[in-house]
């Protein structure tokens, strides 16, 4: 008897909680700038475009816990970022607007694996272009020439670079290559090295005071600049190089070279520049086109 | 247990005391309460904006769809954990030594390795595939070898006449343990099982680090999201508020049994003892 | 092999840093769980109902949520300046694990010493009460001894679990044994190779507890 009545309170709970829901998003949604959706693409000899054309619309793979670069709205479930807005050029170049792409988030450790399966059909989201994962995958791009970087607060002068953070309380990720960088330069004393579970748990504890500095690629600092300029900057002084790449099937040279096409394009043009301005821009540091490197 | 072996029933003098350190223990209690929350009030913990999450209908049902995944991972764990638990229990006690030594090993094995590193070695290491797969093997396997272990004590605690009344009948050995042995064992050891299980549901939150979106990855999410002013504390209560009340409905649910099981004439009273005593050992 | 020789510089400090988090939060939760036990058969209500909210609070939060208060919650309380606390991050991190992993022990020590108290019989107290012993004489002679056989074995499966979950502080900037794999992936290690090495080095810590665990109830098993 009871166990029914808790079974009640639990479902009527249920359902009050989602009945009472609102919609929306708190504030302004950042929105990229609309793409002209292409018609009658074709790509001969591309067995991922064949998938995409038979299913009728594009999976691509995003992270959605990197602000303004490739970040999912908590509230509507709506992806926005840089590398998102660069997805979306590259599927309206390939023929398929915005209502014809599924996104789906997937963490930095599973992207080889989600490519070769192909649970996605290809993946933008801080994808480092290195020989090792070119083993096992290909890359379209570089689409932007990240490094690694520091976030500070914005009334901090004391760090300008790499070399005035000794003395400073450091945070990233655990065990990311940053901070194992910070490590093996010897960049700042061990005991000031903080490594946490994600970026915005450092920024969190940044805002806080706790800790001078976040490290890693300028391009994620940038997010979270863009998100409160008022408050952090990027330092803006990179030392490390890390070209971001769209992931893809290994075998499928005809997409690749597309998808190298369309943003060629675009960084001739002025469609790269409008991307950028609307998201990693607003934090008000510039950024260098990148070169294209076909292989 | 009002009633403590290490005090006497007091007198008016000491009852008076009792009462002072009454008062004292409140005031204590709740100026550090006040601190707290005075604390957390200043900092703009309890502002709207940090709790404005709460009212959006995608976050509330991501959070439903986060602890549907928690109970899921549970229920599978624990169906799977129990089932492991009676077969290496039995393998425990076997006259064989060619199975009983493997199932030691495999038993203090997996006990001694921490979670963490079993599910990162699924997920990372040999690659299994969805998270879902590595967590639930690891809490099965975890948990599964300490049930072994909880399910071995309640076989031992029972009279030996039970098994020698069965023999007696003419049953075998699989059949003493499986119609005999292992339900009574499981009977006697109910409160350490669901405790165990109570564990069991607590650790389905490791599977966060491997990116299992459960209760726990969708608080960490949440919490970092700049529009609610990155509500990192309140979300962590909230979360800690559903985790405790499912925790206490299975405990609940526990004392429950353990009731219904009392009335109950076939369970002796002595097993009663060994049983509560592995409730805390499971801890 | 080749994966622990070239990469010593992690497993040696993680190591290290294992053991003494693990030494230091066992120590801790003894003598805290010891006195919320206390707490709990104190004879003062309202001590008891604290002892019982607590010990109900952190045995149903998940360990790891109760590193998180203590990362990020804690420092809003400012009990202890972050920003220049003993001027080392890390110490402050290791302190936050510490903290975290002795509250959340402390509840289950509390819960096997209570236990243990409750199974000596309440005659074994009003007899040595009888004979005029103090408090602390019976204590000490009379309800410990006997506490201590029901005590012990559990405890020890408490320390197991204690030992094992120092590894969740890897995700709260503490460098131990856990965070090991993490920096062997962006290393480009064998991720397998190098977490079967962390659990050979558990599983060698643990094999010798869990033997005097079962040595000490088969011995305590026949004198009872």
């Amino acid at each position: 008897m009871r166990v029914r009545t808790l079974a009640v309170v639990l479902l009527a709970g249920g359902l009050a909680l989602t009945a009472c829901g609102k919609e929306g998003t708190p504030g302004e949604s950042a929105s990229g700038p609309t793409q002209q959706v292409a018609t009658d693409v074709k790509v001969d000899g591309s067995k991922t475009f064949e998938n995409i054309t038979k299913r009728g619309k594009v999976v691509i793979g995003v992270k959605e816990d990197q602000p303004n670069l490739g970040y999912k709205d908590p509230t509507s479930g709506k992806y926005s970022g840089f590398d998102v807005e660069i997805a979306k050029l590259i599927a309206a170049k390939l023929g398929f607007g915005d209502d014809k792409i599924e996104y789906k988030a997937i963490a930095s450790a599973g992207r080889e694996q989600a490519i070769i399966n192909g649970d996605i059909d290809y993946y933008v989201g801080t994808y480092t272009i290195n020989d090792k994962r070119k083993q096992q995958i290909s890359f379209a791009g570089p689409y932007f020439t990240a490094g690694q970087d520091l976030l500070v607060k914005k009334s901090d002068d004391s760090i300008t670079g790499p070399e005035s953070l000794k003395g400073k309380k450091v945070c990233s990720v655990t065990g990311s290559t940053p901070i194992q960088k910070v490590k093996s330069d010897n960049l700042t004393e061990s005991s000031n090295i903080v490594e946490l579970q994600n970026y915005s748990q450092c920024v969190q504890q940044l805002e806080q005071g706790a800790i001078h500095a976040v490290t890693t690629d300028d391009a994620i600092l940038k997010g979270y600049a863009a998100q409160q300029p008022d408050l952090f900057k990027v330092v803006g002084k990179t030392f490390s190089k890390e070209p971001y790449g769209i992931g893809l099937a290994k075998d499928d040279k005809a997409l690749r070279d597309k998808m190298n096409d369309i943003l060629e394009e675009a960084i001739q043009g002025d469609g790269w520049k409008k991307i950028y301005d609307a998201t990693l821009g607003k934090s008000g540091s510039p950024a260098e086109k990148p070169v294209i490197e076909r292989y | 247990m009002s009633a403590s072996v290490l005090f006497d029933v007091p007198g008016p003098r000491a009852r008076l005391r009792y009462r002072l350190y009454g008062v004292v223990g409140v005031v204590a209690l709740v100026a550090l309460l006040g601190f707290i929350v005075y604390r957390f009030a200043e900092s703009g913990q309890f502002e709207a904006q940090k709790w404005g999450w709460i009212q959006y209908e995608y976050v509330q049902l991501k959070l439903l769809d986060a602890l549907w995944n928690t109970v899921r991972a549970f229920a599978v764990g624990a169906v799977l954990a129990m089932v492991f638990g009676a077969v290496f229990a039995a393998g425990q006690l076997s006259d064989h030594r060619i199975i009983r030594v493997p199932s030691l090993v495999v038993v203090e094995l997996f006990r001694a390795v921490p979670l963490v590193v079993m599910i990162f070695i699924f997920h990372y290491g040999i690659g299994l595939g969805t998270p879902f797969y590595s967590v639930v093997l690891g809490l099965t396997l975890y948990n599964g070898s300490v049930l072994a272990e909880v399910f071995r004590a309640g076989v031992l605690s029972l009279p030996r006449g039970q098994s020698e009344a069965a023999y007696a009948v003419g049953m075998r050995k699989t059949q003493v343990m499986m119609f005999v042995l292992l339900p009574q064992a499981v009977r006697a050891m109910l409160p350490a099982i669901i405790s165990q299980l109570v564990v069991l549901l607590k650790d389905s939150a490791l599977g966060f680090l491997i990116t299992y979106e459960e209760l726990l990855y969708q608080a960490r999410y949440l919490g970092g999201s700049f529009e609610f002013g990155r509500p990192l504390v309140p979300i962590t209560i909230v979360v800690a508020a559903i985790y405790i009340a499912m925790c206490l409905l299975l405990t609940w649910f526990a004392h429950y049994l353990q009731k219904r099981n009392r009335r109950n004439k076939k369970v002796l009273p002595e097993a009663e003892k060994p049983a509560e005593d592995a409730v805390a050992a499971s801890a | 092999m080749d994966v622990l020789l070239d990469n010593l510089d992690l497993y040696g400090p993680g190591f290290r840093d294992t053991i003494e988090l693990f030494l230091i939060s066992a120590i801790g939760s003894l003598v805290l769980g010891t006195l919320l036990a206390m707490l709990r058969v104190a004879p003062v209500p309202v001590f008891r109902a604290a002892g019982t909210a607590y010990v109900t609070l952190l045995r149903n939060t998940p360990l790891t949520l109760v590193f998180f208060f203590f990362t990020f919650a804690f420092p809003l309380l400012k009990i202890v300046d972050a920003s220049t606390f003993g001027g080392s991050a890390s110490r402050y991190y290791f302190t936050a694990a510490l903290i975290a992993l002795i509250l959340y022990t402390s509840a289950f020590v509390c819960e096997v010493v209570r236990a243990g108290i409750n199974t000596v019989p309440v005659g074994q107290a009003e007899a040595s009460r009888a004979l005029g012993l103090t408090f602390g004489q019976m204590l000490g002679y009379v309800v410990l001894p006997q506490a201590t056989r029901a005590v012990v074995p559990p405890m020890v499966s408490t320390m197991i679990a204690l030992l094992k979950n120092t590894t969740i502080a890897s995700g709260f900037s503490v460098f131990q044994a856990g965070a090991i794999s993490l920096n062997l992936a962006e290393r480009g290690d064998s991720q397998l190779i190098g977490l079967l090495w962390v659990a050979l080095f558990f599983v060698i810590l643990v094999i010798p507890m869990s033997l005097l665990q079962r040595s000490l109830e088969k011995r305590w098993s026949i004198a009872r």
